[in-house]
């Protein structure tokens, strides 16, 4: 296992802090919203494309070195710290991993140049009910003459408001809860019969529900074999939680240096409110927690590039660490900068808000809690 | 020796493996038992009479102190060669070989702060584990507070004369020497401070073992009367002290917590998912029937494991050349949370079972958790509270100011 980065690994992650802290900052977000752009920003996606973010765990020709997930993990980390709205997480991570465990040749062929290229963006259409519960899908997707029709509801999709594709998990057999019996398919948004019903979100990143509603697709659309999408879902899901612990991570450390920041400048009873030892030792157990998180992520992006097979194991501990340490940050931050926390004006709220969104995707901290036991066989 | 290539490095862990092979007895590569940890020292006793063949072996080599010089009796390996050693001794399980503070605590601490004579004269001793050391520092009223410490040491032309009392002191009844802290003026604090070393054979030392709540007395009150000391056993320079003592509370705090107090647990005791699963029972998945307990064990063991992986990612990074910056306090505070949390959770999950003290109706493993869960209640405590490591924390590492 390696927590050191490569020479490459490092310059990206050096392009990355800089490209967020100059070009995505919270001012950023704080436009967009204001213009009610709802985590729309085709402005990024192209500056995004330029700087070739979207292709950074997809080789340039079968077999070539890529920076690995480690790599995209410093991106993700570093847009974590801004709390930028930029499609990497559903189509550079997900989506790319999905076509690459999954997809047939032809659609490797097809899809994975795009998404370097940022030519095309993807949302994976999952949930169906307010908690991740990946099992639990009742879209049905049923073999007609051509293909298949799927009908359905997805919840809380994100990026689905704005991505080109969906990757749609649906049901070709059993119950929902069956681990057996799911399939993906590869739904363009503006097929027919699919309503993208647009989300004003609390972190002002936006989803979407999507209702599908006889939405036929070509045979060609299944991504991997029928009925064992599991099997592709299950890798896909953990690389997905590794990469939104490491977003964050990132979120975590940067609202953490405000707060430090603020304790040492603040001045009550003429004295910095960062000499009082209350806001002290909470501000040092914080530290620790961001410190250990840290060693969390890093061993799980490690682990997802060496193949290991403890990666399962690895994802939830970092997802379940961040989800903790994220709801911990974001709450001290809000609570050490006092009334000025309280303001729209100030920074430590969007943090809260984009937290709270955090947590919930790919599993919360209890939801990888338990994982975690019964992968330990308690 | 050096090696500067992999294929040497290669060579190195064949002889290791092979020299190991023929001087580890076998039963030193069995799991540690409790009353066969060798601590050595004038004193020492062995149950086991393999354990003193392993323990003159390996200090013959110096390897009870891989990295530390030759000279001074050390193994005077490389950190990567000693890196092999301690994956081969891993390979075959074998024992450490000894326990001691003077490996842990003094010896690094006298490497970088003694003179020459001071190193030839112990450090030797201290990886052949010729002499058991004890530490000197928390005083009645001068616990977190260290540096208020009270002991007077005046020099008197031809020896200092040591009066005062030590607490705490972890074996001081059964340890040779003491690495002492003492106060050579008291018109200043921090710069007051000498760091002195002497016999606890001495006239005028006494050493009284203290009862503590699991029922052991590992800890002494030690009390010095007109303790003469001869000069050359100051270490550093009169009244320069302290630094060597902070030195030594990390080297204290990375020992401790490189262990993480022993807290991936002992011999005879399971973990609590183990005993949760026996004692509060299964549900009809074979899990912890209790979900609540259930997750709080999961979180400790996430802990756990997060802690485990800051150590690595600490030796890594430090290793590749990279700041790593005051990492003892982390892992002071982290470990002590972490088998506090242990322990509770054990017997938490024994119920009454956990609740024996001594004697039949017990299970062994469940009566040595219940000292144990009582002994660790000390671990936010010595070397250094979690409230001090979180002080240092916030004023070494995150740069928050002091009240004015």
């Amino acid at each position: 296992m390696s927590f050191v980065l490569t020479e490459d690994q490092e310059m990206l992650r050096e392009t990355a802090m800089a490209f967020a802290r100059d070009e995505l900052s919270v001012t950023h977000l704080r436009a967009l919203r204001d213009a009610g752009a709802n985590g729309k920003d085709a402005k990024t996606r192209q500056k995004l494309a330029e700087l070739g973010f979207f292709g950074v765990i997809i080789p340039d020709e079968p077999g070539a070195e890529t920076f690995g997930l480690a790599g995209l993990g410093q991106i993700l980390e570093a847009q974590g710290r801004t709390l930028a709205a930029t499609p990497l997480l559903q189509t550079a991570l997900i989506a790319a991993s999905t076509l690459q465990l999954g997809g047939s040749p032809a659609q490797q062929a097809e899809w994975l140049p795009k998404i370097a290229g940022g030519e095309v963006t993807f949302a994976l259409a999952l949930d169906e009910s307010a908690h991740f519960s990946p099992y639990s899908v009742a879209t049905e997707a049923e073999r007609n003459g051509q293909g298949y029709t799927i009908n359905g509801l997805k919840k809380y999709v994100p990026d689905a408001h704005h991505a080109d594709m969906l990757i749609v998990v649906a049901r070709t057999f059993g119950e929902s809860g069956d681990r057996h019996g799911l399939s993906l398919f590869l739904v363009p948004r503006d097929a027919k019969g699919v309503t993208i019903s647009e989300l004003k979100t609390v972190d002002s990143h936006g989803a979407a529900h999507v209702t599908f509603e006889n939405v036929n697709v070509a045979e060609a659309a299944l991504i991997g074999p029928a009925d064992e999408a599991a099997d592709i879902l299950d890798p896909v899901l953990d690389r997905a939680a590794i990469g939104l612990a490491a977003e964050m991570l990132g979120s975590a450390q940067a609202a953490f240096d405000m707060t430090l920041d603020y304790l040492n400048n603040r001045k009550q009873f003429g004295q910095l409110i960062g000499s009082f030892q209350s806001m002290q030792h909470r501000a040092a157990k914080m530290f620790i927690d961001l410190e250990m998180t840290r060693s969390c992520v890093g061993a799980a992006l490690a682990a997802a590039d060496a193949g290991k097979s403890d990666i399962a194991e690895l994802a939830s501990l970092a997802k379940a660490r961040a989800g903790e340490l994220i709801h911990l940050v974001s709450n001290e931050c809000v609570q050490m900068y006092g009334g000025i926390g309280m303001t729209d004006a100030a920074e430590p709220g969007f943090y809260m808000k984009r937290a709270r969104v955090q947590e919930a995707l790919y599993g919360s901290a209890s939801w990888h809690r338990d994982r975690y036991a019964r992968l330990n066989g308690f | 020796m050096a090696y500067d290539n992999a294929e040497q490095l290669e060579e190195f862990r064949l002889e290791t493996r092979k020299w190991l092979e023929a001087n580890c007895p076998a039963s030193m590569r069995t799991p540690m038992k409790d009353d066969e940890v060798v601590w050595g020292g004038r004193h020492a006793t062995f149950k086991n009479p393999d354990s003193k063949l392993w323990l003159d072996r390996m200090g013959e080599k110096g390897w009870t102190a891989p990295e530390w010089p030759k000279e001074y009796g050390g193994g005077g390996l490389s950190r990567a060669e000693a890196r092999v050693l301690e994956q081969e001794m891993r390979r075959i399980k074998a024992r450490p070989p000894l326990f001691s503070f003077g490996l842990w605590m003094f010896g690094p601490a006298l490497l970088e702060f003694g003179n020459h004579e001071q190193k030839l004269r112990f450090i030797p001793d201290i990886v052949k584990g010729k002499i058991r050391w004890c530490q000197g520092y928390s005083e009645p009223g001068a616990g977190s507070d260290l540096a208020g410490l009270q002991t007077r040491c005046e020099d008197k032309g031809d020896h200092y004369l040591i009066n005062g009392q030590k607490v705490w002191t972890s074996y001081a009844d059964k340890a040779d020497w003491i690495f002492c802290l003492v106060r050579t003026d008291t018109s200043t604090k921090h710069e007051g401070i000498s760091f002195i070393l002497f016999d606890m054979k001495s006239p005028g030392v006494e050493a009284r073992p203290i009862q503590l709540i699991s029922g052991e007395s590992p800890f002494c009150e030690t009390f010095f009367t007109d303790v003469k000391v001869p000069k050359d056993q100051l270490v550093g320079r009169v009244n320069g002290g302290w630094d060597i003592a902070k030195r030594l509370l990390q080297f204290e705090r990375s020992s401790i917590s490189a262990g993480g107090f022993g807290g991936t647990g002992g011999s005879g005791i399971l973990g609590p998912d183990d005993y949760a699963k026996h004692h509060v029972g299964i549900d009809e998945t074979g899990r912890v029937a209790d979900g609540d307990l259930r997750g709080r064990i999961a979180d400790h063991k996430m802990y756990t494991k997060a802690f485990a992986l800051t150590v690595q990612r600490q030796t890594e990074q430090a290793k590749a050349g990279q700041a790593v910056g005051h990492t003892a306090s982390i892992l002071k505070y982290a470990a002590a949370k972490m088998n506090q949390d242990r322990h509770e959770l054990l017997i938490e999950a024994l119920g009454t079972e956990g609740l024996g003290w001594e004697g039949e109706g017990f299970d062994k493993g469940a009566l040595k958790a219940t000292r144990q869960w009582l002994r660790s209640k000390g671990n936010s405590i010595e070397g250094g509270t979690s409230e001090i490591n979180l002080n240092v924390i916030a004023k070494r590492v995150l740069g928050l100011k002091e009240h004015q």
